[in-house]
């Protein structure tokens, strides 16, 4: 790399632009089981897609004038935010905490948030009527500025920006880019503030959407207080992702990690459970309060109110329960099963409040047709594949280079 | 929300011209030039349910003509194709027409919501919608508590639909087209005080007739249409859940405490980084 200066500019630049196409082209086998399920999933869904801006949304989904947000909204970018709220709460604990153990996640986790927020925020695109005045909150085309969703979509587009400023020092790495690599990690600090501040808000602003919808959202899910609920439970929500995400990847790209990696990533997941544990307690004791506030006693003897012991008792308790003691008996792999409970339970959460509590006592409800969930698959499949790709090629799981270099 | 913002201004305004032209501007009234809201008073016991309304709407908003008419039983709505309804009840006291629109409330929810102003409280009363700023959402159909807008699903360039009083009629000087060609005289236009106390004064003078309630006076902070009926207000299918404070207040709290956050957050973040960087170097030193 150190020769790289005396070489001629054209050559360096054509050398570099020989490496991008490299690195374009696929790495590893081709027909792997997961690439036979998702790539027909993906396809059909770009037809679909292709199908609902030709034909409108209600070609492809089940939304009425009466539900008029559904699963693309209650769970691609509703829930799919919750999931991604991992890179707020790991960016807070490495950068503002300074828990340097944890360092190793930190570019995993924000390269998983950032990229949940593309496209589970991306999807809310498909989604728009009017897509393509989607600039005109931004340039201000009427300032919305009384609208918790003006203050969402704000917020997503810089909350994107903030975390591809604290991922860009790896694209900066895996490009060979020293000095830029410099300058952006120089930026990360300010990029983590303004990040942690921008997610509190905007996770908080979910729910916050619906605060209007009094009279539409089942009483045991709406209270004053969804957005201070929706804010906590991102915290464990992020967490249990980090733990599930970093338990496959540990496992589908072994080739990347080393042995040290390995035993700090068992030690990491250990920590985060305990933090989970305590963030679901404060979660729980919420609810709790909320729920005594509100004295909603009547609504518990009902099919609906079993549903919201089953989210409070089977969802919140049972997983913070075995996070505790699993933490306390250093069981990694009880530890991973509660992380898929709480993500269960984050999307029965989240589906509550937004598509099942939606509009609870109408004589139709709202179910998603099969295609919204086709297209919702693709969403995500997609986004697999380019982490799958960034992760084979920039230094985000392996250690970085420049790194490296400066320890030998 | 944004009248008070307005009467805030004004108030604003008035004062500084006090100031600036000193005793001169002491004799004005405070409510001359503030442009009173607009409403309609619809009166259940006059309408026959002869559809006019209904007609004559769509008429005058190129929507086709209504083919269905008010059946007892049936639950008509508006919807894409059709900005008013009427109704039909079978009541404590008989059959009972009922007619169906925007509210226009005095502080909308659907406006609130609405992130570009698409949907926008104009200052003569009438809530209204412009697909140049609109970008579909539907947000403003999540919060709208009379489930009055109607999105155009099956259309690659989807409109909202919903009744705007006929503002551009309105800024002609002529009436809403509905109110025009009512032949039994159930909807008057008017500014939304005096039709209060029209609304007043009928319940007063035929206390049998009317229930005791008018719809719209306190519903959802206030709407432009005002209802009369023979019957209680849920007989005719109206939603009597309301909240009577407004429905852009319910998020107030949370977005005020957007700046405060935005402040306080980032000094707070600052301070406990700069806390803990110190315990970093004593462990690193340490190893």
């Amino acid at each position: 790399m150190n020769n790289t200066i005396s070489v001629p500019l054209k050559q360096e630049r054509k050398s570099r632009l020989k490496f991008l196409l490299g690195e374009l082209k696929p790495k590893g086998k081709v027909f792997t089981w997961f690439n036979v399920i998702s790539l027909p999933i993906m396809i059909l869904g770009l037809v679909l897609i292709v199908i609902r801006f030709w034909k409108g949304i209600g070609s492809i989904t089940n939304l009425t004038q009466e539900v008029p947000w559904g699963l693309w909204i209650g769970f691609d970018v509703v829930t799919g935010v919750a999931f991604a709220g991992g890179a707020y709460v790991v960016t807070f604990m490495v950068y503002i905490l300074n828990m340097r153990s944890y360092h190793s996640i930190v570019r995993v986790t924000v390269l998983n948030g950032f990229l949940a927020y593309v496209f589970y925020a991306g999807a809310l695109l498909l989604d728009l009527g009017r897509p393509w005045n989607v600039i005109n909150p931004i340039i201000g085309n009427g300032f919305g500025t009384s609208s918790v969703l003006f203050l969402v979509a704000w917020h997503f587009l810089l909350y994107m920006l903030a975390e591809l400023i604290e991922f860009s020092p790896t694209i900066a790495e895996w490009l060979g880019a020293k000095r830029a690599v410099k300058i952006l990690s120089g930026m990360t600090l300010a990029a983590v503030i303004f990040g942690i501040t921008l997610s509190t808000l905007h996770q908080s602003g979910l729910g916050a959407l619906y605060l209007m919808a009094k009279e539409k959202i089942h009483p045991l899910w709406y209270s004053e207080f969804i957005p201070v609920l929706f804010f906590v439970s991102s915290i464990f929500a992020g967490l249990s992702m980090v733990i599930f995400e970093g338990s496959i990847t540990s496992k589908v790209f072994s080739d990347q990690i080393s042995e040290k990696r390995h035993e700090d990533h068992q030690r990491i997941i250990h920590g985060l459970s305990k933090i989970c544990a305590g963030a679901m307690f404060a979660y729980f004791f919420l609810q709790i309060l909320v729920f005594v506030h509100s004295k909603n006693w009547e609504y518990l003897n009902t099919k609906l109110g079993y549903w919201y012991l089953t989210e409070m008792f089977g969802f919140v308790l049972l997983p913070m329960l075995l996070f505790y003691f699993s933490y306390k008996r250093n069981k990694i792999i009880l530890i991973k099963v509660a992380a898929i409970i709480t993500m269960l339970g984050i999307i029965v959460n989240r589906l509550n409040v937004t598509v099942i509590g939606f509009r609870w006592d109408a004589a139709v409800h709202y179910v998603p047709s099969w295609m919204e969930i086709v297209v919702t698959m693709a969403v995500i499949f997609t986004e697999i594949w380019i982490f799958r790709w960034v992760i084979n090629r920039m230094p985000v799981l392996r250690e970085s280079p420049l790194l490296a270099n400066k320890e030998a | 929300m944004s009248i008070d913002r307005r009467n805030f201004f004004k108030v604003l305004g008035v004062t500084g011209v006090t100031f600036a032209l000193g005793k001169k501007a002491q004799a004005k009234p405070a409510t001359e030039g503030v442009t009173e809201f607009r409403a309609v008073l619809y009166d259940s016991t006059r309408c026959v349910g002869c559809q006019t309304c209904e007609s004559s709407c769509a008429e005058e908003h190129g929507l086709p003509q209504p083919e269905d008419y008010p059946e007892v039983g049936v639950v008509r709505k508006t919807n894409e194709n059709q900005r008013t309804v009427v109704n039909v009840y079978d009541t404590s006291k008989g059959e009972v027409y009922v007619k169906r629109q925007c509210m226009h409330c005095n502080q909308p929810a659907c406006a609130s919501a609405c992130l570009t102003q698409a949907m926008h409280k104009t200052e003569e009363g009438p809530v209204t919608w412009q697909g140049d700023k609109c970008m579909g959402c539907r947000y403003c159909m999540v919060s709208c508590p009379f489930d009055v807008p109607k999105f155009e699903y099956h259309s690659a360039n989807p409109k909202i639909n919903k009744c705007t009083m006929c503002f551009d009629r309105l800024q002609e000087g002529k009436l809403p087209a509905c109110v025009e060609n009512c032949p039994a005289e159930a909807l008057v236009f008017g500014t939304r005080r005096e039709l209060l106390a029209e609304a007043r004064r009928r319940i007063v003078e035929n206390p049998d007739l009317y229930y005791d309630h008018i719809y719209g006076e306190t519903e959802a902070g206030g709407t432009s249409f005002l209802y009369l009926s023979p019957v209680p207000f849920e007989e005719l299918g109206f939603n009597t859940n309301v909240q009577d404070a407004s429905y852009p207040a319910l998020t107030k709290g949370f977005l005020y405490s957007v700046p405060a956050v935005f402040v306080l957050w980032p000094m707070i973040l600052l301070g406990v980084q700069e806390a803990t960087k110190n315990n970093n170097k004593k462990s690193e030193s340490d190893e």
